[in-house]
């Protein structure tokens, strides 16, 4: 603690200092209230070691991911506020959602000279979607027609019960992806998806050159992209150290980087980073300490942000629970989410790392609305609770024979705030209320998925790209994938493939919206609140901001 | 000699085949499933994770699992690790950082150990041996993280002396630092250690022999009672040599120093059963030379060990 002051202390010292410095020094650098930037400084963040080689289709995590995503350009890219916009696509155009007509921008090029063309994007998704290529990120191919044929499996049974399955494509290439021209590609989708275009932006569809195709391999520990940055020489990739990055100057696209370069320093653990940006021996994290999470804000004083990321968390009320069935059981699901003080345990609980929840998707998506009627319901009311369970009563008595339980895992730091809420529901409703405990995140799922849970459960979800129906479609819609309690709201149903239908992203997020307010009149689940990434920076740069996903914005960086 | 040694290397294939097999099994043991665990919430296609596991032949039993890996090493193939990097090329990079890390403390233990406990020693009761004894125990009590944090943010933040941290310049002058915070707690253990052996070597029959035939003081101290006193010492720095290789986790973790000890941690949370055996391999020849290097000392040390003709 002692330390921890002295050294803010010690911070702004250094600060004042460098504001002086740059008052008294007349020569080249501009003088007075702001302070120059460099823009050829070579920049350091915080990672760790890749888990796989770096090539697009095969990153699905995070420290891939932020590597990844600055070595290369997609047809479209995502500005801070998670709306996509045109990079290398001169036009994507459908007139019914199921047939896609895309337009290349010509004269692209890979960091090797190889130009970026149509047949550059049909090659790698096609490569990225055979399943005996085992991409990682194949998966994000599957609304394309005849990706059934490419990733197909054959499945056998050991003699010991278990299941294996083997590649064995049917096809090698993807029947709906048609190569028309140089510059135009055909995609024909299974089925109609008006926000198929909005995924284009993921790093799963990223142009690889022919290079990388021949030998993944080696290609992933050398990539050559067509990014805001390129390695900054063979074998840049140092293993369990760092990987350095220095802007590609032949880039030309919405996120030209305004530094030197990027230096990913590895770390193992989030302490020893934290001590570093202390030091100003490392400019930006975006992990920080459990126990820093109290302090940051003021040994960073200035140099922090807190923003949400697409990650939200909900509390499911199973609809098969006989408690909650009916007309009583409508006026009881309304009752607990009134009995919930999201706020105050945002704040206590959390730190107010968490921020209460106004809907069902997240406030860093394009079309996100915190206005959607019926939210009013996520404003703690124990009044407007107590008399919600009082007209439940009259209409069928409550089973108070068991306690409601809330299924969660504790390995999370879940406990304290589940204990927040049943607290809530003991004093505002007067009914008794506990955490049913898991090791493990896996054995609460299986009890969703065979629904079996004796009471509420804990749910959340994570966007994969940034569109509502992304929240809501896997997660509400009757037979979704991931829609474990098995909701089924006919009415909520219609109107998410109207917006599928929709001509313009506006008119399918008002669509989406629409379907939001019968969510809120059902109350299938209880949002509780959005995640938020802290991130904070040193004296070396400007400032930092996160996007849509939380991930830091390394090419808007400027350093001192 | 030669044949005392040989016997002694021959000795290292036994030991090497009980560590292997046993921390092999602690692994394999693990809870939860290292690939699933690879990759968390998003799983990527089963076909994907069933290709995974039978490269890493997670899906055949124990002792077969074991026999191939086994194999694998005799024939000088160490593999990849869970993120497709061999192994050996992993081997190439750690070692030589924690061996730096290793050589700098075990120079600040033995030097300035062997000198301060020598001093205090010579001087029984004065102010500087109460001092030492006092400032050495209070080192011996306080954990080693506790002393990586201070000195981190003391030397590495606050006076900015070094780098708080290692990453990935690890050389002599970067390492300075967290060698100091490895070797501070062994430094007061071998100054105890010299103190007490030169107290008693002080009052040996030979050392007044020496000092009655009018040798000068000088020589008395260097040659009679510094070399006599060195035997408990030399065998205490031997078998600490071993644990600095493969022990300095704590130290490594709070400099975050890309060295043996990291690595071993990160591939026991992973379930990396190949890469913690081969580390632990490497980690047991260590140990068993350096044993052996301790105990031909001996010899030279003291002319009346003698191990045979």
């Amino acid at each position: 603690m002692r330390f921890k002051r002295t050294s803010t202390v010690l911070g702004m010292a250094a600060a004042a200092a460098l504001a002086l410095s740059g008052c008294g020094g007349g020569g080249g650098t501009t003088g007075g209230g702001t302070a120059s930037t460099d823009p050829n400084k070579v920049i350091t963040a915080y990672s760790n070691e890749p888990q796989n080689p770096l090539l697009p289709a095969n990153t699905n995590e995070v420290y891939g991911g932020r590597v990844v995503e600055l070595l290369y350009e997609g047809l479209r890219a995502y500005d801070p506020s998670g709306k996509p916009i045109n990079a290398l696509a001169e036009s994507i155009d459908s007139s019914d959602a199921q047939n896609w007509t895309i337009k290349v921008k010509k004269g692209s090029k890979f960091t090797n000279g190889e130009e970026v063309t149509a047949k550059t994007f049909v090659d790698s998704w096609n490569f990225a979607a055979l399943s005996t290529n085992l991409q990682n990120n194949g998966s994000f191919f599957e609304s394309v027609e005849g990706y059934d044929a490419v990733s197909a499996v054959t499945k056998s049974t050991t003699p010991d019960g278990k299941t294996t399955s083997t590649p064995a494509p049917k096809a090698q290439t993807m029947s709906g992806l048609v190569l028309k021209d140089d510059s135009t590609i055909q995609v024909k989708l299974a089925q109609p998806e008006a926000d198929w275009s909005l995924r284009l932006g993921y790093s799963a569809f990223y142009p690889l050159p022919s290079a990388a195709l021949k030998d993944p391999k080696a290609f992933g520990e050398n990539p050559i992209g067509n990014g805001p940055y390129k390695m900054a020489k063979t074998g840049a990739w140092v293993h369990d150290q760092s990987i350095s990055l220095v802007r590609n100057d032949d880039y030309n696209g919405p996120r030209k980087a305004k530094n030197g370069g990027v230096t990913f320093k590895f770390y193992t653990d989030p302490g020893p980073a934290y001590t570093d940006m202390q030091a100003d021996n490392l400019d930006v994290t975006d992990v920080l300490p459990s126990n820093a999470l109290k302090t940051f804000t003021s040994d960073f004083q200035g140099r922090n942000l807190i923003k949400p990321v697409a990650l939200n968390a909900t509390l499911n009320i199973p609809p098969y629970n006989p408690n909650f069935q009916g007309e009583a059981g409508k006026l009881r699901r309304q009752a607990l989410s009134y009995a919930i003080n999201r706020e105050e345990i945002c704040k206590v609980v959390f730190n107010g790392t968490r921020t209460p929840a106004t809907e069902y998707t997240s406030p860093v998506l394009d079309g996100y609305s915190d206005k959607i009627p019926g939210n009013e319901v996520l404003k703690f009311d124990a009044a407007k609770a107590k008399d919600l369970w009082a007209q439940a009563e009259k209409i069928k008595p409550y089973d108070a024979s068991k306690p409601l339980l809330i299924a969660s895992n504790t390995d999370g730091g879940n406990k304290e705030w589940i204990d927040a809420v049943a607290n809530g529901f003991k004093n505002n409703l007067g009914i008794q209320a506990e955490i049913q405990p898991f090791a493990k995140f896996a054995e609460v799922l299986n009890l969703r998925k065979s629904q079996s849970l004796p009471g509420l459960t804990r749910a959340g979800w994570q966007g994969d790209y940034p569109s509502l129906y992304n929240f809501l479609g896997p997660v509400w819609k009757t037979g979704a994938s991931s829609n474990y309690e098995k909701f089924s709201y006919p009415e909520f149903d219609k109107l998410l493939q109207e917006g599928l239908a929709a001509k313009s992203t506006a008119d399918a997020n008002a669509k989406f919206n629409k379907a939001q307010e019968v969510l809120f009149k059902e109350l299938p689940g209880l949002p509780l609140w959005y995640q938020t990434r802290p991130i904070v920076w040193s004296n070396n740069v400007v400032s930092a901001e996160t996007g849509w996903n939380g991930a830091v914005l390394y090419y808007n960086i400027q350093a001192k | 000699m030669t044949r005392y040694i040989l016997r002694r290397l021959l000795q290292v294939i036994p030991v090497f085949l009980g560590t292997t097999l046993l921390v092999y099994y602690m692994v394999f043991a693990l809870p939860g499933d290292p690939i699933a665990a690879l990759f968390g919430d998003k799983q990527p296609p089963q076909s994907v994770i069933d290709a995974l596991r039978a490269q890493y032949h997670l899906d055949q039993p124990f002792l077969v699992q074991y026999g191939i890996f086994l194999k694998n090493l005799f024939t000088f193939d160490l593999g990849v690790d869970y993120t497709q990097q061999p192994i050996a090329a992993t081997l190439a990079r750690i070692f030589p950082v924690t061996a730096m890390l290793a050589i700098e403390a075990l120079i600040i233990q033995a030097v300035f150990g062997v000198a301060f406990g020598l001093f205090a020693g010579l001087r029984r009761g004065k102010l500087f041996d109460s001092t030492v004894l006092v400032a050495s125990l209070v080192v011996i009590a306080v954990p080693t993280f506790v002393l990586g944090f201070v000195f981190q943010l003391i030397f590495g933040v606050q006076l900015g002396w070094a780098k708080p941290t290692v990453g990935a310049n690890a050389n002599w002058e970067t390492l300075i630092l967290p060698a100091v915070v490895l070797g501070l707690v062994s430094f007061a253990y071998v100054l105890r250690l010299t103190r007490t052996s030169v107290i008693e070597n002080m009052n040996a029959d030979y050392v007044r022999t020496a000092t009655a035939k009018g040798l000068s003081r000088p020589r008395v101290v260097m040659t009679h009672i510094l070399r006599n006193s060195m035997i408990p010492v030399v065998t205490y720095l031997g078998a600490n040599l071993g644990s600095l290789m493969g022990g300095a986790i704590v130290t490594e973790g709070i400099f975050n120093v890309p060295g043996v000890g990291n690595k071993l941690y990160q591939a026991v949370l992973r379930g990396e059963g190949p890469t913690v055996v081969i580390i632990v391999s490497v980690l047991v020849l260590v140990f068993v030379v350096a044993n052996l290097l301790v105990d031909l000392l001996y010899a030279w040390l003291d002319p009346r060990i003698r191990y045979e003709k």
